[in-house]
């Protein structure tokens, strides 16, 4: 094992793959020249060269659909967006083209894609830079979807996703890319995608939560805790497929169950996984399940009302009170 | 202070682009270049090349026409967007690019589908959504593909694969297969700006690709200088692409300059724009009236029609008399006739199928 930032942990399974195939390449905004704008990608332009580390222009929609052109032409191309928010733009070639070209060819055609990325808010960025995008994705059929909260599971995944013949989009959040943890160094380590973890144990309440919301929650766990709440918190890691199998274990053993996302509340993720808990779980639980999101509006400026708008580890904790009955 | 300007009364957004369409005249960005003057064999064609391109088009005229019945007669649904008038480009295009070269194409994609490959009985099965199609039945109208043949099949998101038809030239030149990219859209494809990413991006890493409008008239019922400012080609121009504009109703003058281009991009690597200016008999789609043309505009085309130009070819050069030519499309028609038997008699996909080919893997978990 290695302590290794998160941004450390993607560069390393972005160079390990990179190592051993020659069709994989990068291309995105100042992933090459400029050592990519997060830093996620330094070095790689230096060891693989300008013919597999790719600068482009400011044309998501454009460096998308080449990106999709050269998979479905037996490449596999990790497109870097500076961030989920800017890949809007590029909307057209994920949801119209990537997900469904295999379908419509009645499966001529494979797209052995990967879109990474910063998603969601990084802190008063206002409006246009703060969306998460995992629950909008995961919603289009043909898409894996995969948002990890810690290092270690960044590097396993992202080498699964790599090595994934369908398109995959992998989320990171800016705010943690320089969260440190311990990161495996075995050779060929891959994570299972759909495959969610226990991350910690507990037999009071099941918190569900992933991405950034995955640090606020054992926040909230931590402070629990020391009131004798323990919570188990389940980190899905995948949004699409989701593993639901592990969730529906923990709640047959909590009886209760709050979702942290970072995404707003109508129709994301928080409304699906609420939806399956109560079809697969009904008789098991002692509550109504709980939701943390974001409020439904967009991320205000201000400091104050940023945080507001962010979800917290206090409404984290309100949220197992009301599922516990405690306050 | 600057003085205000006077508001005019009247304001309008009459379009002011490449010319007045008016009295059923052809006016700029739709005038067709003179066609070649050289004869097959000055091309390097055979005889046989003719009777085959004849033979091709015919095969697309006809399949079309028989379509569109079975589609009037409601044997199908879904769209259907016919290219009868334009098949001289799919042939002359074909014929001009090696059998390795690839091919990407938008909703207008029957005909780039049957001389790449697929056969009109898959053809038609997948117009009737039959497991038997050339997409099994998954993609109908818009969205024929033969992969294997190198046609990288129809897309229905105007614009949206001339990005894709750059990816595919890109994943060419990064494996040094010397392969060409010709990537078709219609010229309501040209004010996208996929067409303009995709431009600046080809071009500044020279990607072997030939990006070719098939300027038919008419954005759906827009008329070119209702939807463009200036001459579509002229666009290559802020990209310093080359480019060129070709009479696309005579399937030797496509096939010549298809030629040189692809020659020229498989030497320098480097990308074209090319305009072939067409014309399409038919409404955009089947639930168009065609209000937007004149019956003379369409007659003054159909005399130039490029399958009989090509028929005339054969018979005035002897390459095939008129026995000949009654033969082949005789037979065509059999062709035809049986794709619809063909198509009438497969099966729909199974039930099953509506979760086959999502993802690569035959377990994944769908969602419920």
């Amino acid at each position: 094992m290695a302590e290794l930032q998160f941004r450390e942990a993607i560069r390393a399974a972005i160079d390990e793959e990179m190592a051993h195939d020659e069709n994989i390449f990068v291309m995105g905004e100042e992933v090459a020249e400029y050592d990519g704008a997060y830093k996620v990608t330094e070095g790689l332009l230096d060891k693989y060269g300008s013919k597999r580390m790719i600068d482009t222009p400011i044309s998501e929609l454009g460096f998308a659909g080449i990106g999709v052109g050269a998979a479905m032409n037996g490449l596999r191309p990790i497109i870097e967006f500076m961030t989920f928010n800017f890949a809007v733009l590029a909307a057209d070639q994920i949801i119209n083209h990537a997900s469904k070209i295999r379908y419509m060819t009645g499966g001529q055609i494979s797209i052995p894609i990967v879109f990474r990325g910063p998603n969601a808010s990084a802190g008063q960025l206002s409006a246009t830079h703060s969306v998460s995008y995992d629950s909008m994705y995961a919603h289009f059929p043909g898409l894996k979807v995969i948002y990890p909260s810690e290092p270690d599971d960044a590097k396993g995944l992202l080498k699964s996703a790599i090595r994934d013949d369908n398109p995959v989009l992998f989320m990171e959040s800016e705010q943690m890319y320089g969260l440190k943890g311990e990161v495996s160094e075995e050779d060929d380590y891959t994570i299972p995608i759909g495959k969610a973890k226990v991350k910690r144990e507990g037999a009071d309440v099941t918190i569900i939560a992933h991405g950034k919301m995955y640090h606020v929650a054992t926040q909230a766990a931590q402070k629990l805790s020391n009131d004798g709440v323990e919570a188990e918190i389940i980190d899905p890691r995948t949004v699409k497929p989701l593993d639901m199998e592990t969730v529906v274990k923990s709640i047959k053993k909590t009886n209760r169950c709050v979702i942290v996302d970072e995404a707003h509340p109508f129709g994301g993720l928080a409304a699906e996984v609420g939806y399956l808990i109560q079809r697969e779980a009904f008789d098991y639980l002692d509550a109504p399940v709980q939701r943390v999101t974001l409020p439904d509006t967009s991320a205000p400026f201000a400091k104050n009302l940023f945080d507001e708008w962010f979800p917290s580890p206090d409404q984290v904790i309100e949220a197992v009170n009301t599922v516990t009955y405690r306050k | 202070m600057a003085k205000k300007k006077e508001k005019n009364k009247d304001v309008t957004f009459t379009p002011t682009g490449t010319g007045i369409r008016s009295n059923g005249q052809i006016v700029r960005s739709t005038e067709l270049p003179d066609p070649t003057e050289k004869t097959h064999k000055d091309l390097g064609l055979s005889d046989q090349d003719v009777v085959d391109m004849f033979e091709q088009m015919y095969l697309q005229r006809r399949f079309e026409e028989r379509a569109m019945q079975m589609y009037q007669k409601g044997k199908f649904g879904g769209f259907l967007h016919l290219y009868m008038g334009q098949e001289a480009i799919s042939t002359g295009t074909t014929y001009a690019l090696n059998d390795d070269d690839d091919i990407i194409t938008a909703y207008r994609d029957h005909g780039w589908g049957l001389v790449r490959g697929v056969s009109a009985k898959e053809g038609m099965a997948e117009l009737y959504g039959k497991v038997t199609g050339c997409s099994r039945g998954k993609g109908g109208s818009m969205h024929f593909a033969n992969v294997k043949e190198h046609f990288w099949g129809g897309y229905g998101i105007v614009g949206g694969h001339i990005p894709l038809g750059g990816g595919i030239a890109f994943a060419n030149k990064y494996k040094q297969n010397g392969r060409v990219t010709a990537c078709f859209l219609g010229d309501g494809a040209v004010p996208q700006g996929a067409l303009h990413e995709t431009f600046n991006m080809s071009q500044n890493w020279g990607l072997p690709c030939i990006y070719a409008v098939e300027n038919n008239g008419y954005a759906m019922g827009t008329a070119v200088h209702r939807h463009s400012v200036g001459e579509i080609v002229d666009r290559a121009d802020g990209y310093g692409m080359k480019k060129k504009v070709i009479n696309g109703m005579d399937v030797f003058t496509v096939y010549e300059a298809m030629k040189e281009i692809s020659e020229d991009v498989r030497e320098n690597s480097m990308p074209w724009f090319v305009e072939i200016r067409t014309y399409r008999y038919r409404g955009h789609s089947m639930s168009d009236p065609m209000k937007y043309r004149t019956k003379e505009e369409l007659e003054q085309y159909e005399k130039l029609d490029p399958v009989e130009r090509v028929k005339r070819y054969l018979l005035d050069n002897d390459l095939a008399d008129q026995d000949k030519v009654d033969e082949i499309q005789n037979s065509i028609e059999d062709e035809v006739m049986e794709a619809i038997d063909f198509a009438e008699e497969s099966d729909f996909p199974d039930k099953d199928d509506l979760y086959n080919d999502v993802f690569v893997e035959d377990d994944y978990p769908f969602h419920t």
